[in-house]
């Protein structure tokens, strides 16, 4: 039997009111070639805050976030549907300049991807295609300082990044982003590769980040979601979509607190206390 | 719960599969030695042609044999052609194949690795892509003799356009062995693009970058060694080539060094060529001191290529 659509995309209600919306999708869907990826996924990220997307794999949560910054155009035959506003603008309009987009919309990876460069040029190459003018040095040294890396990095910016360790490099990463200053910092499983220590400095930076920036984290940890995020989104796969694709729908999307204390979908709560998943 | 499997039901063979494994590995030491092999046995048949006339014939001196061995080189180098054995040389062929190694280089490194370059990072997936994709593949498979007919009559004759027709010039000699080699840069310049991690890639992307951005500055960097490895061992094909530079005349019988990319020239594969052709026994000798400079002349370039790979082709990647 097929869930009513409309009933699951508001079962969470809306996001805590008094955060100004930074993102907004409304009906958003996903396409790759003929398949669905998502379905009509409404809702609206909050300013200044954590938003987490939890869920199964394959359930469409890269997907989504990498809506938010254009990255899917990279992929061939990807294509959105409804809306999707970020200052004004429809992001799932094909003239949004997708570049400038990007530079708005930061974004940190599952693996940590530092560029075969030294760690100085590492944080000064983005900042300098996209023509900033003022002083590099003192910008490299903000945005590493930013990342909590400055102190273990600061003697050796000329060695590669490469050379640092998993959770220095995704701090690297994140040093990166800062330094083109963006709004918004998409990260995708950004310590799903790392120890525990290190995911837990990349936790504490979030936490410090926040005052300044807007961050989407996708995240398998159910324990990060709760620990760090202020709002959740829990993503599922359609059992409805029975045309042998993988249909990914948001069946629940509130705060942190309420999610994981009283979840509203039985599925939230199916997912979330481990019984399936 | 099954029951547990008794010994008996298996049939270890430890003999069999003991042997298997040295075996296999003796007989992929002998199909790496069947190239080994046969390299010695020419370079050695080479080396005894010049020496036996070369040099004295006094083998307990081996020390005089190798000054005579490379004076004897030597004088090659700074002879040019001629119908006596004793003054005949291979100046005007290796000048007229350093030029064209210049002259190809400038050619077909640009338009190969653009070629590939817009089929790796830029072409949208598809049939056009394909068919450019096969085209490619078969060019690199197509003899040399069938570039140097292509050669011959687009670029010497111009299909009998006397105006824009090259003639039998470094012009001519050169863009065939481009056409000739293109292939197989455009093929190696690919593979080195797609050892480039998308993460990266991504990465750059992420930040803002234009495609033009990624390219420049963390696609094209990453893979150069890839590149010029490639490219590298290309170009000491096209130095090699016989065939496409006899279709395109490129005379056996010039008595000079070319003065400029529209002169008239020969090359040295060509030279060796002609002086084997002919009669007299002392002639043999000279072909194969040519010989051994042209192999120098390739050994120095494949070593270049191992250089490059070995010094930019260490650092740690993801």
């Amino acid at each position: 039997m097929k869930p009513p659509v409309a009933t699951l995309i508001h079962s969470g209600g809306p996001p805590a009111p008094e955060a100004k919306i930074v993102i907004s999708a409304k009906r958003l869907s996903v396409w790759y070639g003929s398949s669905l990826a998502l379905r009509e996924v409404t809702l609206d990220i909050p300013c200044n805050r954590i938003t987490s997307l939890i869920g199964p794999s394959g359930c469409g949560k890269s997907t989504l976030l990498r809506c938010f910054n254009r990255m899917n155009d990279l992929i061939p035959g990807a294509r959105m549907e409804g809306t999707l506003e970020f200052d004004g603008e429809d992001l799932t309009s094909p003239g949004v300049d997708a570049v400038a987009l990007r530079r708005r919309i930061g974004m940190v990876f599952q693996k940590p991807n530092p560029f075969p460069k030294s760690i100085y040029q590492n944080v000064a190459w983005g900042a300098r295609i996209n023509g900033y003018k003022g002083e590099m040095d003192e910008l490299v040294e903000r945005s590493l300082r930013r990342a909590a890396l400055w102190d273990e990095v600061k003697s050796k910016l000329n060695k590669s990044g490469l050379d640092l360790s998993g959770g220095q490099q995704q701090r690297l990463c994140i040093a990166r982003t800062l330094a083109v200053e963006p709004e918004v910092i998409l990260m995708d499983e950004p310590c799903s590769a790392l120890d525990p220590i290190s995911t837990a400095r990349v936790e504490d930076l979030m936490e410090d980040l926040k005052k300044d920036y807007t961050i989407v984290i996708v995240t398998h940890n159910m324990q990060q979601a709760r620990r760090t995020s202020d709002m959740t989104a829990c993503l599922m796969l359609d059992d409805a979509a029975k045309d042998g694709h993988r249909t990914g729908i948001v069946v629940e999307f509130s705060t942190t607190a309420r999610m994981f204390t009283n979840p509203q979908d039985p599925r939230t709560e199916a997912y979330i206390t481990g019984r399936i998943g | 719960m099954s029951t547990p499997a008794t010994s008996s039901m298996y049939e270890p063979k430890r003999l069999g599969r003991r042997l298997a494994g040295p075996i296999f590995g003796a007989l992929c030491l002998f199909a790496t030695l069947i190239g080994v092999v046969v390299l010695a046995v020419l370079l050695g048949s080479v080396f005894a042609l010049v020496t036996r006339y070369a040099t004295s014939e006094n083998w307990s001196s081996w020390l005089a044999n190798v000054g005579g061995l490379s004076s004897y080189l030597g004088n090659l180098l700074s002879r040019l052609q001629s119908s006596d054995p004793e003054s005949a040389g291979f100046r005007a062929g290796v000048f007229g194949s350093l030029w064209l190694l210049g002259m190809v280089t400038l050619f077909s490194i640009p338009v190969g690795v653009g070629a590939a370059v817009y089929l790796e990072e830029y072409a949208p997936a598809g049939r056009l892509k394909q068919l450019i994709q096969i085209n490619i593949a078969n060019l690199a498979g197509v003899p040399s003799i069938v570039y140097g007919i292509l050669g011959l009559a687009f670029f010497v004759r111009a299909f009998g356009w006397e105006k824009v027709a090259l003639g039998p010039t470094l012009w001519a000699g050169s863009l065939t062995l481009s056409l000739l080699i293109l292939p197989t840069i455009v093929i190696a310049t690919r593979e080195a693009l797609r050892t480039v991690p998308n993460s990266l890639r991504q990465a750059a992307v992420a930040l803002g970058a234009t495609r033009w951005q990624v390219i420049r500055d963390h696609v094209l960097p990453s893979s150069i060694p890839g590149i010029l490895t490639g490219t590298i061992l290309a170009l000491s094909r096209a130095i090699g080539e016989t065939a496409p530079l006899l279709m395109v005349e490129a005379a056996g019988s010039i008595l000079r060094v070319p003065r400029g990319p529209g002169d008239r020239y020969t090359a040295l594969p060509v030279e060796i060529y002609s002086y084997a052709k002919q009669p007299e026994a002392e002639f043999q000798t000279v072909a194969a001191g040519g010989i051994l400079l042209l192999l120098a002349l390739l050994l120095t370039m494949n070593s270049i290529a191992i250089v490059i790979r070995n010094r930019y082709g260490r650092g740690p990647r993801n």
